[in-house]
């Protein structure tokens, strides 16, 4: 691991059983201190896969615990979920991921 | 009641403007993110903190932009800046009844200080083109970000200016003055003098902002509606008539006042009757303060 001062990415991916469909891009939160932005996109189905851009980097174990349980819950199919983060605790990540599926299923049906 | 100070840039646009009418150009998924943030080991964000598109409001066509705040403090980089400019751009083009820009932004985002101060002089050059072809301009502000730097100056090319009291508007912002000057001229913590010479109520008085409403999304719809066809006149003599205003205002103020009573000895002089009162007074009384 290097001591530059850059964004870590981290990849991960997962099959689910909730296929999405079809949808209209989702984009919820800001990227704010302690805070961050989730994008949901058509994905290939059965995977969801999630690509994280984060300012606080060392923190990989901690994300794959939060989209561990993010996927328990929801087992999305056919989703790409994209992040950008700046510093967010995990309660505020599992919170922000949650209202995206919230919005996707309200507003998604095109 | 829905604070508009509160919201962000995308729930601003989604309830200000004919619901469901927003079309957005160049949305987070086309990811046109900034080129400079992650080397600096800053995030990224998808719309680079800027929604622009098309709209209604109350059934006319409009073209709108929304400065996100709580990203980078609303700061204009290289890609944010092209958003605005490439969207007063095709205003010219495809002349829609007006362009509304809510601005929520410190300035130039210092992480892209160049390309950023290129940026903005391109949106104010857009922005006068937009105006000379007879397209209004509206300019609303009311975030706790206020609008400052290079953006407080966009926003005075505008046609009108729509603020909320709690909406701030100036050039240089509390911290770099005082940092640029001292705290014996400017302490940037003293959310009172703050307020008495950036916020809306003082931007009221002295004419630099054309409506005063309360933090409230629906009155800022019901202002933008109102606005939708004020143009100023884009000519010499209107630029030379504000700059014979801009000096006698200048003038009005006898030099050596402190912080304490620089702005209320303006509003007496520009005949506020009891202009200690202002900072208490609530909008709709101070609306009715306002002498010319």
């Amino acid at each position: 691991m290097s001591l530059h001062a850059g964004i870590e990415t981290l990849d991960f991916s997962y099959d689910g059983r909730h296929a999405a469909g079809r949808f209209a891009p989702v984009l919820v939160g800001v990227v704010g201190s302690g805070n961050l932005e989730v994008l949901l996109e058509p994905g290939e189905a059965p995977h969801c896969r999630v690509r994280v851009e984060t300012s606080a980097r060392g923190f990989g174990p901690i994300w794959q615990a939060v989209l561990d349980d993010f996927h328990e819950r929801h087992a999305l199919a056919g989703v790409r979920v994209s992040i950008n983060d700046m510093g967010a605790t995990p309660a505020v990540v599992s919170l922000r991921l949650d209202q995206a599926v919230a919005e996707l299923q309200s507003e998604g049906q095109p | 009641m829905i604070s508009y100070a509160e919201a962000s840039a995308r729930e601003r646009l989604a309830l200000l403007f004919d619901a469901g009418s927003l079309r957005e150009w160049l949305p987070p998924a086309e990811r046109l993110t900034s080129p400079h943030l992650a080397q600096l080991g800053v995030p990224c964000a998808f719309d680079d903190g800027v929604v622009i598109g098309r709209a209604t409001l109350s059934g006319r066509l409009v073209f709108v932009a929304a400065q996100e705040g709580a990203f980078m403090g609303g700061g204009v980089g290289e890609v944010h800046g092209a958003k605005l400019v490439g969207l007063l751009q095709r205003a010219l083009r495809d002349r829609p009844d007006a362009v509304l820009l809510l601005a929520d932004s410190g300035g130039v985002r210092l992480h892209e200080a160049n390309a950023g101060l290129i940026a903005v002089s391109e949106v104010m050059r857009a922005l006068l083109d937009v105006r000379a072809a007879g397209i209004p301009v509206i300019v609303l502000i009311g975030s706790n970000n206020g609008c400052f730097g290079g953006m407080g100056i966009v926003a005075r090319c505008a046609d009108h200016v729509v603020m909320s009291d709690i909406g701030r508007l100036a050039m240089s912002g509390p911290e770099v003055i005082e940092a640029s000057h001292g705290v014996e001229e400017f302490d940037a913590r003293d959310r009172a003098l703050v307020w008495r010479t950036t916020g809306g109520k003082h931007r009221w008085l002295t004419g630099d902002c054309d409506a005063l409403v309360e933090d409230d999304v629906a009155a800022f719809r019901s202002a933008a509606i109102e606005s939708l066809d004020t143009r100023r006149p884009l000519t010499l003599d209107a630029l030379q008539a504000e700059h014979r205003q801009l000096a006698s205002r200048l003038a009005l103020l006898p030099a050596g006042l402190d912080g304490e009573t620089e702005a209320i000895t303006l509003w007496q002089r520009l005949g506020v009757s009891e202009p200690v009162r202002v900072p208490a007074l609530d909008v709709d009384a101070v609306r009715a303060l306002r002498t010319a």
